[in-house]
């Protein structure tokens, strides 16, 4: 059996490559898809801690995020492509109109 | 007598008639308000005449609870009202001159603007009056006391456009409040004292410790008094009163003569009990009385204005009310109160008709030689004028002279010493009287051709009687004038002083009243007439066998002259020890330093420095998504390595 730090260090270095991905993406699907990353990321550490202890409460939680990031995809999708209809860019450096 | 006299409708339906009138007035056609105004005095009229017709089957004193008012701990107050003897006068004096001066006003006030706002202020100084007439504690009176104060401010700056007249309105405010703060201290020191404000229960528990003398007595009557200058005009607070002609005369009537300003006299009758006990107390009360009444008197001499000898003349009246309180002669206090009522409301009535027939002209001197025109004012305030100098029968003889009487047999040592003063002010009373008398309505008319026409009552046309609806109650008053006096016909002279004995139940003094043989009496009512003979002679004398007298006489006392023309300079004298330095104080160390220092200041440095936080973090806020990310991302590694590493027991996620 793979120990459990095996799928933590796993979905640590995704997170991480997710959150890096974030920062310095200036495209906005990419940076779209590092979100992705990142949950999946954490649905990997709650299926890892789900078989250790033999629990399904994780693997519940699992499909929840699934959903919330299927809803999420629809959404922010949506809003890329408003986005670029109006503006004709992705890169999220020249979408800064909410500042002070 | 087991039913119930609803007393609490006798100050409430003149309070609907507020209500009416106050918030529809302004749309109803100008008879509707005047009937609203009218209904709703003469119903506590007719109710207080039905109450005096069955009195004597009452078990007196009654009292009447509509419901507990305050409550805390151990101490409460009620909505409760009273009725004796004293109550009843004072209703009958507050209802009927009341109702009799509402008729009179729709005729004085027909021409004016808002007529209905004069008539919803006249219906809630009936309210407040009642109430303070027949509550039965101190704190619902305090109520009435500081309503019908509310009421007095309304209605002397009626005309509030005119600069003067606001001004007066505010000055009888700010005086009455210096007046009511004594009122409030000595409802505190009762509480403090006795845990209730129940007249009945504060009044029991003294008669039950007859060992309570002085002390603490003193220093509730002490504020009391300062309560009552303030009301009634009184040295040191008396300066109002002259001011607030400023209202419409048939305020000056109501508020300013017959009722509001006896409210100090009724108060301190209502508080015998606790006066009794304090000798020094009433000393003072008869020296500020005497000194009062001989003081307003001597400002009197020489006013031109009608309105202001009368009103100094008020002041001086009610010094004598005072002066009797102070000898414990509560009853000839009260006597004097409802004879006082009566040719006071008429004089101004009378006056207020003078100067209704003159459109609007005050000044004696520009009057003269009016009998003729119009009769029926003269005659009315003829009999008003012989009533306030004391000639015999009228009304006032009997209850001046009852005071008169009663200081010089009082066994207090200064009762000689307040009936000399009395005396002599008897005879000022006379002198200036008889110079309104005179200056008003004989001679030559002294007006300036043509007659004024540009402001007042807009509708000179030369001199006018008044209508019948100013006549009537003229009439009515001066009938009461003369007769008003025969309910108490002392014993010297044949009489049974029905007064003193109908109300010897709820102010007669505890112990016997001093007697005196009745010859003395008899002499010293011939002594108090003479005297208002000599004043009458004197202003005869001076004012119409030789009008050139007063001039000259005025030429070679300038100094004594000018010191009684400006009021022996007391507005001033206060103005400069009072208004001036809390002017000062409130220009300069209120405004200037703690207003615009503390306050203003300190609000423009917490909004600069808000604003300069402000612009600094506003920087964060880029727009730029990756910046708020990197700092999200920072936040949860800190919130991670704070985790992780922790800050002690209490600071764990």
């Amino acid at each position: 059996m793979v120990p459990i730090a095996y799928y933590l260090v796993l979905s640590a270095i995704l997170f991480s490559i997710g959150v890096a991905a974030f920062l310095i993406k200036r495209n906005i699907i990419t940076i779209f898809m590092s979100i992705e990353l990142m949950l999946n990321a954490v649905n990997l550490t709650f299926v890892a801690f789900a078989y250790q202890w033999h629990r399904v409460s994780g693997q519940i939680f699992v499909f929840f995020v699934m959903v919330v990031a299927a809803a999420e995809a629809a959404v922010g999708l949506a809003i890329i492509i408003a986005l670029f209809r109006s503006r004709a860019t992705l890169n999220v450096d020249q979408v800064d109109l909410m500042k002070l | 007598m087991t039913s119930s006299l609803h007393l609490w409708l006798i100050p409430l339906v003149p309070f609907a008639g507020f209500l009416v009138n106050g918030l529809l007035g302004r749309r109803f056609p100008k008879a509707l308000v005047t009937t609203v105004a009218w209904v709703a005095t003469l119903i506590p009229f007719l109710q207080v005449l039905n109450i005096a017709l069955d009195f004597s089957s009452l078990t007196l004193p009654y009292t009447e609870n509509d419901g507990t008012w305050i409550t805390a701990g151990s101490f409460h107050a009620d909505f409760a009202f009273a009725l004796d003897q004293l109550t009843l006068i004072m209703l009958l004096v507050v209802t009927g001159v009341g109702f009799l001066i509402h008729l009179y006003s729709a005729g004085y006030m027909a021409h004016e603007d808002g007529y209905w706002r004069f008539f919803a202020y006249l219906n809630l100084f009936m309210f407040f009056m009642l109430t303070l007439v027949l509550a039965e504690n101190f704190l619902l009176m305090f109520v009435g006391w500081e309503g019908v104060g509310l009421a007095s401010y309304l209605l002397i700056g009626y005309y509030f456009t005119k600069d003067s007249a606001a001004n007066a309105g505010l000055k009888a405010f700010v005086v009455n409040r210096i007046g009511d703060f004594g009122f409030l201290l000595a409802m505190f020191l009762l509480i403090a004292h006795f845990g209730t404000l129940s007249f009945g229960e504060v009044f029991n528990q003294i008669a039950q410790h007859p060992e309570w003398q002085g002390g603490f007595l003193t220093a509730i009557a002490l504020f009391l008094i300062l309560g009552a200058t303030g009301k009634s005009a009184q040295i040191p607070l008396y300066v109002w009163l002259p001011d607030a002609m400023e209202g419409p005369t048939p305020v000056s009537a109501l508020i300013h003569a017959a009722t509001m300003v006896t409210a100090g006299v009724y108060m301190v009758s209502r508080a015998h009990v606790i006066f009794d006990r304090s000798p020094f107390a009433l000393t003072t009360l008869a020296l500020i009385g005497a000194a009062t009444a001989l003081f307003a008197a001597t400002i009197g001499l020489v006013q031109t204005d009608i309105k202001r000898v009368l009103a100094y003349s008020t002041v001086s009246q009610l010094g004598y009310m005072f002066l009797a309180c102070g000898v414990a002669a509560y009853s000839s206090g009260i006597f004097h109160l409802l004879t006082h009522a009566f040719f006071k409301a008429l004089l101004f009535l009378a006056a207020g008709s003078v100067i209704h027939a003159l459109g609007g002209e005050q000044d004696m001197r520009v009057m003269g030689g009016l009998w003729k025109k119009i009769p029926i004012t003269f005659w009315t305030m003829t009999a008003a004028v012989f009533a306030i100098c004391g000639i015999f029968p009228f009304a006032g003889f009997f209850s001046k002279d009852e005071i008169l009487y009663q200081a010089f047999i009082s066994p207090n040592p200064i009762g000689k010493l307040v009936w000399f003063v009395g005396l002599f002010t008897a005879g000022l009373t006379a002198f200036y009287m008889f110079r309104l008398w005179y200056l008003t309505f004989f001679g030559e008319s002294r007006a300036p051709e043509p007659a004024h026409d540009d402001h007042g009552h807009g509708h000179a046309h030369g001199v006018h009687e008044s209508p019948w609806i100013m006549l009537g109650p003229l009439v009515v008053l001066a009938i009461l004038s003369v007769i008003g006096g025969w309910v108490g016909v002392p014993a010297a002279l044949g009489g049974h002083s029905e007064i003193t004995h109908f109300l010897a139940p709820a102010t007669q003094p505890v112990g016997e009243a001093p007697e005196g043989p009745h010859s003395q009496e008899l002499l010293l009512a011939v002594v108090s007439v003479a005297t208002a003979g000599i004043g009458w002679f004197i202003a005869h004398l001076m004012y119409f066998m030789k009008p050139e007298v007063p001039k000259q006489l005025a030429a070679r006392l300038h100094g004594l002259y000018e010191l009684l023309l400006n009021k022996y300079w007391v507005d001033q004298l206060y103005g400069a020890v009072i208004v001036a330095p809390v002017l000062f104080f409130s220009r300069y160390a209120l405004k200037g330093l703690f207003d615009t220092g503390v306050i203003t200041g300190g609000s423009l440095a917490l909004g600069y420095t808000t604003q300069g936080i402000g612009s600094l973090v506003q920087r964060v806020q880029s727009g730029n998504i990756r910046s708020y990310a990197g700092w999200l991302a920072l936040g949860a590694a800190a919130l991670l390595l704070l985790t992780y590493f922790g800050f002690g027991p209490h600071l764990t996620f």
